[in-house]
């Protein structure tokens, strides 16, 4: 075990399994002498050579669509996308082509490919730099959709990823890549999609996140904790499959829910998780289930002051537990 | 005594069996189809889409293939082209009447969205252009596996104005890949004419700006058609690169049963179509050449009606989709 930030975590697993497993490769813009923008891929040239850590072309929808055909032709690629800004002129082969290859062929095709992508703000990234955009794809059936928010997550997560039979999206939030370290098993381990993790056991209310949030959350929780507020934290880690038995289970132990997601409030997963919530756990439940989101304007400033109006705080989601709690 | 001129079919080394396989096949695909229509009319089939006159380039270019080595991305005018692949009339007509033993889908999608895993036939969509982005996807795979393997696809002329299908032709120069992409261009795109579909009289002139090969064929003339597509398919395998295809063809039904032509095309030049009819023009050659008689035409004819019957027959009486099995091959695990 060694101390490692969430980025080395994503670079360990695709080493590693590109080592495992020769059927798997990378492509994406930059990914490769380069390392890609944010150095994921880093060295990973050199070890495997230019046909499996391919530079493409500037073209989003083609390299998720190369990434299609050559996973039905016995590779197992993993695709980068740049930034998620730039994943929207491949929506199409994702969600009408990857998404649907099992379903449409009546299992007699299937489509195994992780698709990458770093997003989320709180990084000067403006409006085309900062999106979320997890909830357009947890809403495709066919896709999985897995987001880590700690180094050793992020290994095992991305390793299950790489081996699962269906298309998976694996959205990485930047601002974590080098600002959360954590211990890192050493070799190979993967960790289950589908299952949420208890960041931190509570009594007074649950709190749902993914990603940076994740860790915003445990701020805010520790904050209240001082308070004597006892705070649940959840960490889903994958939206698609979700573990709605984590979700449901807290929340009938606490009564409480707080849903917590930087994309923008209208629409966002969080409110799935809230609708599951308020269908399935009603009778346990001594508030309202609350979202704490980012505002419906199209997307995040560049400018400090309306980036951190945008971005879900841990002031404000500490001030959210607070009123919540004493509801 | 002279020797006889060199016959065009002795020119590329075909021998009449391989001739008559492909007149069959061609006769076969356009027995099927006029079926569809027919059983359209009949209020059994729901929704048509056609090949009928398309089927020379799709023959000739299924017969440069490797069934079960290389592989085809398809668009839904290539009935003629699956059928020579291996599809049988019946497994198409298990499509038609969207029952649950289709192949291509288990009758979730429309009949003519192909796709078979044992033919190499990659399952496709209806969104357009896509598929080619799948075609450079399979070749990339062979080149890096080492695999001789030849990746074909087919699209229509105004699927060329698609965004996939420029990003693929830039892939497939930039990596010389194993790549074929057969543009059949039959003037329309539903209504919309080639005119205000490119500014070019055939997509082949792009070619040289993507560093792939370019062929401009006449998609109606068998033979044309199989020596285009073989050169293709030889520039394939000797790592020498892809090639862009365009066969002219005709289209000789509306686009879909939902489409009536004569909404948009002028009175003659839908009566100037009739005489442009691929299979017409391949029987005509055979007969001239003494490698089929009369008698031979009819023959294949009844054949391949009993065939289209027989699967209609079988198609017909088999079972439909069941309504629970609606949630199955959602995710591998169920
Ligand atoms: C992306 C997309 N846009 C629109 C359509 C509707 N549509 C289906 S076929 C077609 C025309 C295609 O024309 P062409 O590519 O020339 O092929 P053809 O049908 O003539 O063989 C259109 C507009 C579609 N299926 N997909
Ligand atoms: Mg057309």
């Amino acid at each position: 075990m060694a101390e490692k930030t969430l980025l080395q975590g994503i670079r360990e697993a695709l080493g590693e399994e590109m080592e495992r497993d020769e059927r798997v490769w990378v492509l994406g813009e930059d990914v490769g002498k380069k390392g890609g923008v944010f150095l994921v891929t880093e060295g990973l040239y050199d070890r495997f050579g230019e046909a499996r850590v391919l530079d493409t072309p500037l073209a989003e929808s083609s390299i998720v669509g190369v990434a299609i055909g050559a996973a039905m032709n016995g590779t197992l690629p993993v695709a980068e996308i740049q930034f998620a800004d730039f994943i929207h002129p491949a929506f199409d082969q994702i969600v009408s082509e990857a998404a649907r290859i099992r379903y449409r062929s009546n299992g007699d095709f299937s489509c195994p490919l992780v698709i990458r992508a770093p997003f989320g703000g709180g990084v000067h990234g403006g409006l085309y730099h900062s999106q979320s955009v997890e909830a357009y794809y947890a809403h495709v059936p066919g896709l999985k959709v897995v987001i880590p928010s700690t180094p050793e997550d992020a290994k095992g997560l991305l390793k299950s990823s790489i081996r699962d039979p269906d298309p998976v999206m694996f959205f990485e939030h930047k601002k974590t890549y080098r600002l959360i370290k954590g211990e890192v098993p050493d070799g190979d381990y993967a960790t289950p999609l589908g299952k949420a993790a208890v960041r931190r056991e509570g009594a007074s209310l649950s709190c749902f996140a993914w990603g940076l949030m994740a860790h915003y959350c445990m701020q805010a929780a520790e904050e209240l904790e001082a308070d004597g507020v006892s705070v649940e934290v959840i960490d889903l880690r994958t939206l698609k499959p979700l573990d709605k038995e984590a979700i449901l289970g807290s929340v009938r132990k606490t009564a409480r829910a707080l849903v917590v997601y930087e994309d923008n409030l209208t629409g966002g997963f969080g409110a799935e998780v809230a609708a599951i919530i308020a269908q399935e756990a009603f009778e346990h439940l001594d508030a309202p289930v609350v979202r704490v989101a980012a505002p419906d304007v199209p997307a995040m400033p560049f400018n400090k002051p309306q980036e951190d109006a945008f971005m879900p705080s841990p002031e404000r989601i500490a001030a959210e537990m607070r009123k919540l709690a004493a509801y | 005594m002279a020797t006889a001129k060199e016959t065009r079919h002795a020119a590329l080394g075909l021998e009449p069996d391989r001739l008559l396989t492909m007149y069959r096949q061609m006769v076969l695909a356009r027995a099927v189809d006029r079926r569809m229509w027919v059983l359209n009319r009949q209020g059994k089939a729901p929704f048509v889409i056609s090949g009928q006159g398309h089927e020379a380039i799709q023959v000739a270019a299924a017969n440069c293939m490797r069934p079960g080595i290389d592989w085809l991305c398809p668009y839904y005018r290539d009935l003629p082209f699956c059928l020579a692949l291996g599809m049988t009339a019946r497994e198409f007509m298990l499509a038609v009447f969207a029952k649950a033993d289709d192949p291509n889908s288990g009758a979730r999608q429309m009949p003519s969205h192909f796709g078979i895993q044992r033919l190499r036939i990659i399952t496709s969509s209806s969104v357009v252009g896509t598929q080619v982005v799948h075609a450079v996807g399979v070749a990339y795979a062979s080149k890096m596996r080492g695999l001789d393997e030849v990746s074909v696809t087919c699209i229509g002329d105004g699927g060329t104005s698609q965004g996939d299908w420029h990003e693929s032709m830039n892939w497939a120069g930039i990596h010389k890949l194993p790549f074929i992409c057969i543009v059949q261009d039959n003037d329309y795109a539903i209504s919309v004419p080639h005119r205000l579909q490119m500014g070019v009289d055939t997509v082949a002139r792009r070619a040289e700006g993507y560093g792939v090969a370019g062929e401009a064929v006449d998609g109606g003339d068998l033979l044309a058609s199989y020596e285009a597509m073989r050169r293709a398919v030889e520039r394939a395998r000797a790592g020498q690169g892809a090639t862009l295809i365009s066969a002219k063809v005709a289209r000789f039904t509306s686009h879909s049963s939902d489409d009536d032509q004569r909404r948009y095309r002028p009175q003659a030049e839908l009566e100037a179509l009739l005489r442009r009819d691929p299979i017409e023009r391949f029987r005509n050659y055979l007969l001239d050449e003494g490698v089929v008689s009369e008698a031979d035409d009819e023959r294949i004819q009844q054949e391949c009606t009993a065939e289209v019957d027989e699967a209609v027959t079988g198609a017909e009486a088999a079972e439909s989709p069941r309504p629970e099995d609606l949630l199955k091959h959602v995710y591998a695990d169920g």
